[in-house]
């Protein structure tokens, strides 16, 4: 069962002149780039060029060392709640509660987004894999199972813009090209992607662009 | 329809810590079998001496509730923090001070409840008298919600470090020294038959001054402990 997102076109994320020290080492520099509905962005770069923090950043956990991320050409650190309400994050340690079953965490999850009550959370399941996962703690669950809840979330959000660190780690090809074609659909919807991965998007030319950290 | 989705958000942290802190009972009573070996311990060591347990009875009391709340706070936030969960919170579009106030309640039921719970029993094992009872509970019923909600700014500061633990310690218990005071001296007074308004007047003035402030400056603590 399909589950439509609302397209929203209209969206822009901006960044300007984006640069991050860590410890006197200087990540990245000078990033700018603006990312509109039905564009996604690939960040690339070896391990520690500072894609993670990239990603931070955008979301709004981490601060820059300079520069301003603009969303719809309001810094995000000013409207946190508008930009929390238009953005969904799935960081590297992608927040499953292990003790709790897939079905409660998708629902903690609901209620950290804007409150729905129409949502059938067992189709979400089903549609990332997880039919029969309901009840059992997600402890049990292998690590590719725990990434696929957390792309769960993706689904329950609706949110225009995902930001999406390694998302293909742990799972198998079928879970991978199950996420592709779900981030293509997003995107092919109006959605913007934001993500980090050694994994090449399907996207037809245009549409994906990339960001390379290296120095 | 948003203040809904806030009351929603609270319900649903505070019932998703309750069950976890339900799944992992093992954790939650550590602090409560400190609680009790310590009071248990003191009539060993010190003297059976019925006169001499019920002057330190306050001020043991209080001050292995105190110490047994400090060992529990570690779990508030840490496991959110290492899972990712943390994180979630944070970007959720509700305040996190909102958040922040469901986790520290829950953290309360949890360890705060069981704590005023034991409480009289173990008062009536250091011979407190029985009309001082009734404001031991007051005390840890006003000063206990105290001691979770100034623990977790202490947390949410040290939850980043790898061994904050120590750094936690010396942040919080100077901040704990005021309800410590006006706590076992009100019992003390009880068990004198003197009045202890005052006391539970100036209990009553901090919960409300750390249930205003503290998740406020909780969430501000957070964000810059992720950062």
């Amino acid at each position: 069962m399909p589950i439509s997102k609302p397209a929203q076109t209209t969206a822009k994320l901006q960044v300007q002149g984006l640069s991050c020290q860590r410890d006197d080492r200087t990540l990245f520099r000078d990033i700018n780039f603006t990312l509109t509905g039905g564009q996604a962005m690939q960040i690339e770069g070896p391990n520690g060029s500072g894609k993670t923090t990239m990603l931070r950043i955008l979301c709004g956990l981490t601060l820059p060392t300079s520069g301003e991320v603009f969303w719809n050409d309001i810094p995000i650190q000013q409207d946190r709640a508008s930009y929390a309400a238009n953005m969904s994050f799935i960081g590297h340690a992608h927040g499953i509660k292990s003790e709790l079953t897939p079905l409660e965490n998708l629902q903690v999850a609901m209620a950290m987004t804007q409150p729905r009550k129409d949502f059938d959370l067992i189709a979400v399941l089903e549609q990332v894999g997880l039919r029969g996962f309901e009840d059992v703690p997600a402890r049990t669950l292998s690590a590719g199972q725990c990434r696929r809840v957390a792309l769960g979330r993706l689904i329950l959000s609706r949110t225009p813009l995902w930001i999406l660190d390694e998302p293909f780690t742990a799972l198998d090809v079928q879970g991978q090209s199950q996420i592709e074609s779900m981030l293509v659909n997003h995107v092919t919807e109006g959605g913007m992607v934001i993500l980090t991965s050694h994994h090449p998007l399907k996207l037809r030319d245009g549409l994906l662009k990339t960001i390379n950290l290296r120095k | 329809m948003n203040e809904a989705g806030i009351f929603n958000a609270f319900v649903t942290v505070l019932k998703r810590d309750l069950t976890l802190a339900f799944r992992t009972r093992s954790e939650m009573v550590n602090p409560l079998l400190f609680f009790v070996m310590v009071i248990s311990l003191f009539p060993l060591a010190v003297s059976p001496d019925p006169a001499v347990l019920r002057s330190l009875a306050p001020g043991v009391i209080w001050v292995a509730a105190l110490l047994a709340t400090l060992l529990s706070l570690d779990s508030l936030f840490r496991s959110d923090f290492d899972d990712g969960a943390l994180e979630q919170l944070l970007l959720s579009i509700h305040p996190i001070s909102v958040l922040v106030l469901a986790k520290v309640l829950a953290h309360w039921l949890v360890t705060g409840i069981p704590l005023l719970l034991l409480a009289p029993l173990l008062a009536v094992l250091l011979h407190l008298p029985n009309d001082s009872i009734p404001t031991l509970l007051a005390t840890l019923a006003l000063g206990g919600p105290v001691l979770s909600l100034v623990g977790a700014i202490g947390v949410a500061l040290t939850v980043g470090l790898r061994r904050g633990g120590v750094l936690l310690s010396l942040l919080i218990l100077p901040l704990y020294i005021p309800v410590l005071i006006f706590a076992a001296n009100a019992i003390s007074n009880a068990a004198a038959g003197l009045q202890i308004t005052g006391q539970l007047y100036f209990l009553a003035a901090l919960l409300v001054l750390s249930l205003t402030l503290a998740p406020m400056a909780t969430a501000a603590a957070l964000r810059i402990s992720l950062r």
